[in-house]
């Protein structure tokens, strides 16, 4: 693995340990408000400055990084587990079944993702919960997709044969001589899958579509420095900051782990 | 040919009821009908608005009336803006959005596959590795952040551009650049990889052999056969575009058809978000249906099927 995604790796503990551990690291509560200490820049009390309510913008950051990272991963755990599971029979059963099952992913692949989570969400209104079903309903057609060509490659191999001949039954062959030959590929997804889910709910948020007050991830505190970017740029910088760092961390971190664990896509 | 490409138009349908079926159901699904005001309306005229909406039929029925409205174009009237059809609504603001999509796609066309070409014959030298360094970032590097960089940089700090709406050139370069920025990317990091691929080659060191110059070989052979890959993500592509234009035409108040979408959801304006979404649909249908022919009719090795 190179430096750098070693290092996006350390980071991205740090930074979901932080999450975790806000209550005690953050220096306020993140609704405190100080109506003496609107609006500030960044200085030695308030490191990354305050908002119009008098809230200070680091504590902030990170509760909400509790909310976007915890979406990020949940959702990736889940489209995880869905796509596997739907892409493993699709694969192994082959014929007509998966020549169906794949239109039904082609159908939901080939609409835009952000349109799709939008319609989900105006059905299932704007909480936590609805976000996460409508990224997770959304991005399980992409793990399905990896699985079941792996699937496939897998099933024709020789050890597979061996494995029928000496007598394994079908949840012998693919739980236990097939999936676990995916791993690699499952990690590499899984860290990509975290990287999209949190840029989508940040985006849904900037554009007042994700989570609502008094939910604050990192995409609402942007959106909501968003209207007086002029004149406090801070309250927009900050937490934009911090969606794309740890974007490149998950991107780095998965780009390296791809070289690690997936001798096939070695460049 | 033809049957060709009316079968691939023939994949177009089931996307469409799809999307259409679901549109249809949040219609249904979400509580609270388009005719609920504060105050009631009398119990015969409520009767009347609801017999001229089909909404007095029962569900099937209202299902088919709806498809056959969507046939003949029909895309009914906006709950938020009284008095307009979603169909002049989207008339109004298609155009705008087209310009902006447009515009995003010709700009990363260009620079993603110049900057590739010239990565790809040059592979590890200082362009090479700064075309890899903007392949990386501009993937991971989300739009509405990069529009509230340049915003920064060229509206409020170097007062450039203007940081909002779409009145002449100058309102759409930086929108413009903000959306196409993240495909340029991806571009040039395919074509990069395609023109490592085709330098390769054993017809390229037999076109050097021959003593064709090194310009006519990149022009003429390299260029055609890398950006091939390119032309396979022009669909997923448009599919960007499309949620990408909602983003870019919020944070640059755009007044096209992606803002008004957005501005539909937070209204709760079911026909607006169903028509949008209709259209955004066609859109991604045809692009796909137009790759798969430009493709074959680029690579001839690729059977009609």
């Amino acid at each position: 693995m190179s430096k750098l995604s070693i290092i996006s790796g350390i980071f991205l503990i740090i930074i979901s340990l932080s999450a975790i551990f806000a209550p005690w690291i953050a220096p306020y509560s993140y609704d405190l408000q100080n109506p003496t200490e609107l609006l500030q820049s960044p200085n030695l009390n308030h490191i990354m400055g305050t908002d119009r309510l008098g809230r200070d913008l680091f504590s902030r950051i990170l509760y909400g990084a509790r909310l976007s990272i915890s979406v990020g991963i949940f959702t990736a755990l889940s489209a995880l587990i869905i796509g596997t599971i739907y892409g493993a029979i699709s694969g192994y059963i082959g014929g007509r079944i998966d020549n169906f099952m794949m239109r039904v992913v082609d159908v939901i692949y080939s609409l835009p993702d952000l349109l799709l989570i939008i319609l989900i969400t105006v059905i299932l209104g704007r909480g936590w919960i609805s976000i996460f079903l409508a990224l997770s309903l959304v991005s399980w057609v992409t793990v399905a997709r990896l699985i079941r060509g792996e699937v496939l490659r897998l099933k024709e191999l020789h050890f597979i044969e061996s494995v029928k001949a000496l007598g394994a039954n079908h949840d012998r062959i693919l739980f236990i001589h097939i999936l676990p030959n995916t791993l690699g590929i499952l990690v590499v997804t899984l860290t990509f899958r975290c990287a999209a889910a949190i840029l989508a709910e940040s985006t849904l948020s900037f554009i007042g579509l994700g989570l609502a007050p008094p939910f604050a991830s990192w995409g609402t505190l942007a959106n909501d420095g968003w209207g007086a970017i002029k004149f406090y740029p801070h309250l927009t910088i900050f937490p934009g900051s911090a969606i794309l760092i740890t974007m490149l961390a998950f991107n780095f971190l998965g780009d390296g782990l791809r070289d690690a664990l997936d001798p096939h896509k070695k460049v | 040919m033809l049957l060709f490409i009316f079968k691939r138009f023939l994949w177009g349908i089931p996307v469409l009821l799809t999307v259409a079926t679901l549109t249809f159901a949040i219609m249904h699904i979400v509580p609270g009908g388009p005719f609920d005001r504060e105050k009631k309306l009398p119990p015969e005229i409520k009767a009347n608005v609801e017999a001229k909406y089909h909404l007095d039929k029962p569900l099937h029925k209202q299902y088919i009336l709806y498809l056959y409205g969507l046939i003949k174009g029909d895309l009914g009237p906006s709950y938020k803006y009284l008095g307009r059809d979603v169909r002049d609504i989207i008339k109004d603001t298609f155009p705008v959005s087209i310009q902006l999509g447009v515009l995003a796609l010709f700009i990363s066309i260009i620079i993603g596959i110049g900057t590739g070409v010239i990565a790809g014959i040059k592979s590890d030298t200082w362009w090479d590795r700064l075309t890899i360094l903007f392949a990386t970032t501009g993937i991971s590097l989300p739009n509405f952040i990069l529009g509230i960089i340049l915003i920064l940089l060229f509206s409020h700090f170097y007062k450039i551009f203007p940081p909002a709406l779409w009145e002449g050139w100058r309102y759409m370069i930086l929108p413009s650049i903000t959306l196409g920025f993240a495909p340029a990317a991806y571009i040039a990091r395919l074509t990069r990889s395609g023109v490592i691929d085709v330098m390769n080659k054993d017809y390229i060191r037999t076109a050097r052999a021959k003593g064709l110059k090194y310009r006519s070989i990149v022009l003429k052979h390299v260029l055609k056969n890398s950006i091939m890959p390119v032309v396979t993500i022009l669909a997923p592509l448009t599919a960007a575009l499309v949620t990408g234009s909602f983003i870019v035409e919020y944070i640059f108040s755009i007044p096209g058809m992606g803002r008004f979408f957005v501005t539909a959801v937070t209204n709760r304006d079911y026909p607006l978000i169903m028509g949008v979404t209709l259209i955004y649909t066609v859109i991604i249908v045809l692009a796909n249906v137009a790759v798969d022919i430009l493709y074959t009719f680029l690579d001839p090795r690729v059977k009609l099927e």
